[in-house]
């Protein structure tokens, strides 16, 4: 009977500490692999490692270094290029393919699902697709010329000036059709009352989706451009498949520069000052985004 | 309304739509149509013109013998490696999502909504702050370069995912359920496979294809972390397109991007539905 009552109470013990005892191995993971991980890094960032981790302090030398670097330019300068060009063509083809989408279309599941396919394969994928597709030769400029156009050059996959664009193609036609599902969930979410109420006032569709529609969908604007340039900010295997980075390096982006360096010249005091320069890019679009999202909630 | 304007206004919509849908669908039309030509008709013809004479030697030669490197077998040996990753690195990190979001909806404790609010910050940063410790962490335990270390890497960083999927989706299930069973003795888990894993099948859907397209996608962990024979098919498709060895042969560049796309566009086409939900949810969280 003692003994019962006993096991009982360690069962119960057990059992008051289960969901703690579950959270254990993800709690100790994130410590380690996220937040001790960036730690890490960021002290990295400080030292003078190159092949190997070496524990001697060296001030901020290595983020000297990288805003000398002429490359890091050219990658930071292609990210403003790419992430606002990809963030508004996405945004505006995915705004006005959703509300036309949005109009009682027949064969509209059908329609959706074509926009969305891209999505579902690897930006790998889609680099090499379009690394054909664009190529200089025997791709969309052989088509052209095929058609009459004997003159007409398109070979931006290999112009120094324009790869960058190449890669804002193939991410937009990768990334549109998401948005425009995210405005379009965003839509069928509006009251029907709201537009009714703004035709009934005397307003065209063309008010009421300026006046009334577009105002309600802020938020999805707002989730559309953070999620947008995350993409943006992580772009790494796109560039690495349908450019590799080139002509020269043209056409890096961030992500590709830290794995260059990091990883390919073993330069890891530079590899992980530019991962803690991208850490804090990223930063600063979600802390006033997850503020907002909070604030909001509160309130509401 | 007007009638006969509504219909010339729906025209035009109607002919955008079907623009659209005709360039979104133009690459994958270029890619099947040139994969099954030979290398002869590709240089004479055109971009989007049909197959002549359709063969299969591309697809042929890029499962079984194109050179990714310096070793020639084609794509099939890492189609089964990225398998090999997949499988393992989603029931793991979809079981752990699972029990995460089990006990951060209905057994929450001091501190797990900050251990949440934590963790859902792990979803967002840049892996590239990462990626050098994890190189050190995997290579002490004997773990770099190989399958193991891929499963372990993808399941730590996918759980943030899985655990978002899962506690959103169990906070709707009502408290006074939880409250009920347990007076009516039920435990922790009898309470999880009596109440909750009945109604879990469509988040388990959403959740295992979100992590089977992410992970079978990957191309960042595959490329710093695996190395010879343990690469991935999107580091070795990389490999294969960059690989040179005599003339480039671009009907083998397609064919392989095919077959490196085939298994999430055949899950994408199989459940679309839960594939857009996967995707809302774990980008717009909630």
């Amino acid at each position: 009977m003692h003994q019962t009552v006993k096991k009982q109470s360690v069962l119960d013990l057990l059992e008051a500490w289960l969901p703690k005892i579950i959270m254990a191995p993800t709690t100790l993971a994130m410590i380690v692999c996220m937040y001790g991980f960036i730690v890490w890094t960021g002290a990295l960032s400080f030292t003078k490692s190159r092949m190997l981790p070496q524990w001697d302090f060296v001030g901020f030398i290595q983020y000297e270094k990288l805003f000398a670097n002429p490359r890091w330019d050219v990658a930071i300068s292609n990210l403003v290029v790419f992430g606002v060009l990809f963030i508004a063509i996405s945004l505006l083809i995915g705004l006005v393919l959703a509300i036309f989408l949005d109009q009682k279309i027949r064969g509209e599941g059908a329609i959706r699902t074509i926009y969305l396919y891209p999505m579902a394969v690897s930006f790998v994928v889609t680099g090499t697709a379009w690394k054909w597709i664009l190529n200089p030769g025997l791709g969309i400029e052989k088509m052209v010329r095929d058609f009459g156009f004997t003159d007409f050059e398109f070979r931006w996959l290999v112009d120094q000036e324009m790869a960058i664009y190449t890669i804002v193609i193939a991410a937009v036609w990768q990334s549109s059709g998401f948005v425009m599902a995210m405005f379009l969930a965003g839509l069928r979410s509006v009251d029907d009352s709201l537009i009714k109420a703004a035709q009934i006032d005397g307003a065209s569709a063309w008010q009421s989706y300026w006046h009334v529609i577009l105002p309600i969908l802020r938020p999805v604007f707002f989730s559309a451009i953070v999620i947008l340039s995350h993409i943006a900010i992580k772009s790494f295997d796109l560039v690495q498949a349908l450019t590799g980075g080139g002509p020269g390096y043209a056409s890096d982006l961030p992500a590709n520069f830290m794995y260059t360096f990091a990883f390919n010249r073993a330069q890891m005091g530079i590899g992980a000052a530019s991962a803690m320069v991208m850490l804090f890019g990223v930063l600063a679009i979600l802390v006033p985004y997850l503020y907002s999202e909070l604030r909001g909630s509160n309130r509401g | 309304m007007g009638n006969t304007s509504m219909s010339v206004g729906r025209y035009a919509i109607y002919a955008c739509l079907v623009i659209f849908a005709v360039l979104y669908l133009m690459p994958l039309y270029v890619m099947i149509t040139t994969s099954l030509k030979d290398i002869e008709e590709i240089r004479q013809g055109n971009l989007l013109a049909l197959p002549a004479a359709p063969t299969l030697y591309a697809w042929a030669k890029a499962w079984g013998s194109a050179c990714t490197g310096s070793e020639c077998e084609g794509l099939a040996p890492f189609f089964f490696n990225s398998i090999r990753i997949v499988v393992p690195a989603v029931l793991i990190s979809t079981l752990i999502g699972a029990l995460n979001g089990y006990v951060l909806a209905k057994w929450r404790f001091r501190g797990s909504e900050f251990l949440f609010a934590a963790l859902l910050f792990g979803c967002f940063i840049p892996f590239q702050v990462i990626l050098l410790p994890m190189a050190r962490l995997l290579a002490t335990f004997g773990l770099a370069n190989t399958v193991t270390g891929l499963v372990l890497v993808h399941v730590i960083y996918g759980v943030a995912f899985t655990t978002l999927f899962f506690r959103n989706f169990y906070v709707s299930v009502p408290t006074e359920l939880v409250k009920a069973a347990q007076l009516d003795g039920a435990n922790f888990f009898q309470i999880f496979r009596h109440i909750f894993l009945p109604i879990s099948l469509p988040i388990f859907t959403v959740t295992i294809i979100w992590q089977f397209t992410q992970i079978w996608n990957d191309f960042l962990f595959g490329v710093v972390y695996s190395g010879q024979g343990t690469q991935p098919i999107t580091v070795a498709l990389n490999n294969l397109v960059n690989t040179s060895v005599g003339g480039k042969e671009y009907n083998v560049d397609m064919a392989a991007a095919l077959i490196a796309a085939l298994p999430t566009l055949v899950v994408y086409v199989l459940a679309g539905k839960y594939f857009v939900r996967g995707l809302t949810a774990g980008a717009v969280k909630g």
